[in-house]
């Protein structure tokens, strides 16, 4: 990264000047051992990727990360069963600890591919999602408690709830400018964070709501009463965990049907260039409603499930922060990638669980990971593959076809 | 009727504070077209800044000697040290991204906020920081209402910052510059100004005055913490938008506004719901008046 020494050095400098007031001086005393520890770390770490860089020579770290792929190639087939049968025979082969941890990373991916809709086919960025997630989840949390409502009659209710909170809140919006959008959508998450906190009659404050059922299936059953149905609520985690696989593989597979459809396309033509895109006749306004709206259903069927799987909601659950986390995982697997999401998702819910002593790093290092991404790779660690209707046509290169349409 | 006059006072200090940070939200917006997210990090960090400068020289007996000027000391030192973080900031996650997409930017941004508030956590500690109790005592009575020192001071303060920097603007070398810069980068590149420097002091004049606000908030409401630059900031986005992106005076008129509107709406309305309103006031004006209400007049204390 660095390659000259001096510019390390300046780097260093920087950082000591940066980072001396905030870790060593304490209450009149100076305190150096976390500081030197620190700039121990940095240049230690500077050290090495300066002699990786001059040991390979002109094959530098950052050409290996990020242009490099696998060193060997396995065939897509074997790779996709593969990945098939560990999906499916996961939780009979491991503990409730990793049954939890796939659930949680199940849901971020139903999370993740809603945000994608809206941050990364259509472009819009939305940094209130969880807004519409926390929507879905008290829906069902509030229809179960008052009115014994189930799950399963439930979560299309929520799915209503939430679209109608998405356009409720998309439609001022959408007419605004994409760095207005952001703070707005920031706003209104915070709105309904508050009203949930605040509204004690409703949602019971930040106590939350507790006594939420399980979903439950009927199954028919030979009783003492002759032939009845009876019920069986999905508590346990293989229940969830196959519950969450279903909800999260139809989100894919509604997002990949829709990442190649009309819709999709006028998407990202709205995202490239939203004047050029009304010029062709799209109707960029209702397409960015559109886009909204779905993202909101696709969080709330993800809070709804979230409500049942922990049973117990409460308004500490829809922060911002969970709202950067969903953004962050869009942003490293690479805005309107599904391969790239997964990844993401899996990243970010595995990785702070393998590293549990350092979770206090864990959202600093995320936002870091994030410029760093922007920085050096906005395309995501697997870039989406989006077939341009130029090469549609023929077999046209893409810079040739973008410069005749630009032309 | 004094207690009219009570929320006025208390308003107008909250609302100095916010137009404070509103002009780094307003100038750097003006200059590059982006959402600053990480800016109420800075002005959380100039906060601790404050209070670790205070209790360091309140250790070392300073204070006590010369209580004016260890505060003096704990300003500069706070407005120093958040140019410092405003340059590296610029220069790490703003600059490669010259030219590319206002989305990256803006995510870019958003990175550095969540990195620097966890990254002050980290350093500082997840409890609130205690500022040392030294200012909080005096005040006069006006009509029945108390305006205690810490609030003439951080009206006055403010004041004095604001006059100072638009002199800066409209009547320096280096201001002309930066308008001519937020007016049409390309043209003033042309002329010969450099924008690249043009933006890093943007950057730094944006930081000082959040620096100096937040060692305001320390000092008034008596400790920081490293999570207190989130919704400041975006009080003073919405503070900004509300006078006109890019517009100095209208983000300071801006940042009075949503002051007040803050404090009559918890004396009046819903003290639990006063984050509330000034969320709904910017999404109106962003709704009814993109431009703000200062947004027609194209003057040149546009920056």
């Amino acid at each position: 990264m660095m390659k000259k020494p001096l510019k390390f050095i300046v780097f260093l400098i920087w950082a000591f000047i940066l980072l001396f007031p905030m870790l060593a001086v304490n209450e009149g005393q100076f305190v150096w051992d976390r500081l030197l520890k620190v700039m121990g770390v940095l240049a230690f770490g500077g050290i090495l990727v300066m002699a990786y860089n001059a040991a390979m020579k002109g094959r530098s770290l950052k050409s290996a990360m990020f242009k490099g792929g696998l060193p060997f190639k396995v065939p897509k087939k074997v790779m996709i069963w593969t990945g098939i049968v560990i999906v499916l025979i996961l939780p009979w082969v491991t503990d409730n600890y990793a049954k939890d941890v796939a659930i949680n990373v199940l849901i971020y991916i139903a999370l993740g591919l809603g945000l994608n809709i809206v941050v990364g086919l259509a472009g819009l960025l939305d940094l209130g999602y969880i807004a519409f997630y926390a929507v879905g989840a008290y829906t069902y949390a509030l229809l179960n408690t008052q009115y014994g409502i189930p799950f399963w009659v439930a979560l299309p209710m929520g799915c209503l709830i939430s679209a109608l909170a998405g356009t409720v809140i998309g439609y001022p919006t959408l007419k605004m400018r994409g760095d207005y959008l952001a703070i707005v959508t920031l706003g209104f998450g915070e709105i309904i964070r508050i009203v949930l906190n605040n509204w004690d009659k409703v949602t019971q404050g930040p106590n939350g709501v507790l006594g939420i059922k399980a979903p439950s299936i009927y199954y028919p059953a030979i009783g003492d009463g002759g032939f009845q149905f009876a019920q069986l609520y999905m508590k346990n985690l293989t229940w969830l965990y196959y519950l969450i696989l279903v909800l999260a593989l139809i989100t894919m597979a509604a997002v990949n049907r829709l990442n190649y459809s009309r819709i999709g396309r006028a998407w990202m033509a709205v995202r490239e260039d939203e004047t050029a895109a009304e010029l062709t006749g799209i109707h960029t306004t209702r397409m960015k409603l559109f886009a909204y709206i779905l993202g909101a259903i696709f969080a709330g069927v993800a809070g709804a499930f979230f409500a049942a799987k922990v049973r117990y909601v409460n308004p500490s659950s829809f922060v911002f922060l969970e709202s950067a986390l969903v953004l962050c995982i869009v942003v490293l697997g690479g805005m309107g990638s599904i391969p790239g999401i997964v990844l993401g998702a899996a990243a970010i819910i595995v990785l702070p669980e393998m590293f549990r002593g350092l979770e206090l790093y864990r959202m600093a290092a995320f936002g870091g990971a994030m410029t760093f991404m922007m920085v050096f790779r906005p395309e995501g660690l697997i870039p989406a593959k989006h077939k341009r209707p130029e090469t549609d046509v023929g077999d046209v290169p893409l810079e040739e076809g973008r410069g005749r349409a630009e032309s | 009727m004094d207690v009219f006059l009570q929320q006025t006072i208390n308003g107008l200090t909250l609302g100095a504070i916010y137009a404070l940070i509103a002009l780094g939200y307003t100038m750097v917006y003006g200059i590059i077209q982006l959402i600053n997210f990480a800016h109420g990090e800075i002005f959380a960090a100039g906060g601790y800044i404050g209070v670790i400068a205070l209790s360091f020289l309140q250790a070392r007996g300073v204070l006590e000697r010369h209580p004016i000027l260890g505060l003096f000391l704990a300003f500069f030192l706070a407005m120093f040290y958040c140019a410092f973080l405003a340059v590296a900031l610029e220069r790490v996650a703003y600059k490669p991204l010259r030219g590319a997409s206002r989305l990256a930017l803006l995510l870019s941004a958003l990175g550095m906020s969540i990195f620097f508030s966890n990254g002050m956590m980290l350093c500082q500690g997840v409890y609130d920081k205690a500022y040392p109790h030294f200012f909080t005592s005096g005040g006069f009575n006006i009509g029945g209402a108390i305006i205690t020192n810490m609030q003439v001071f951080i009206m006055v303060g403010s004041v004095i910052l604001m006059v100072t920097l638009n002199i800066f603007v409209n009547r320096t070398r280096l201001g002309k510059a930066m308008r001519a810069t937020a007016q049409d980068r390309t043209m003033s590149a042309i002329l010969g100004i450099n924008a690249d420097k043009t933006i890093v002091t943007t950057f730094v004049i944006g930081a000082s005055l959040a620096a100096a606000a937040g060692v305001m908030v320390g000092l008034y409401y008596g400790s920081v913490r490293f999570d207190m630059g989130f919704i400041p900031g975006i009080k003073a986005f919405a503070a900004a938008v509300l006078g006109g992106i890019g517009n100095l005076t209208g983000a300071m008129i801006g940042g009075m506004m949503i002051g007040m509107v803050e404090i009559f709406a918890a004396g009046y309305l819903a003290s639990e719901y006063k984050d509330v309103f000034a969320f709904i006031i910017l999404i109106l004006v962003l709704y009814f008046r993109p431009t703000g209400i200062m947004g027609v007049q194209v003057d040149d204390t546009r920056v």
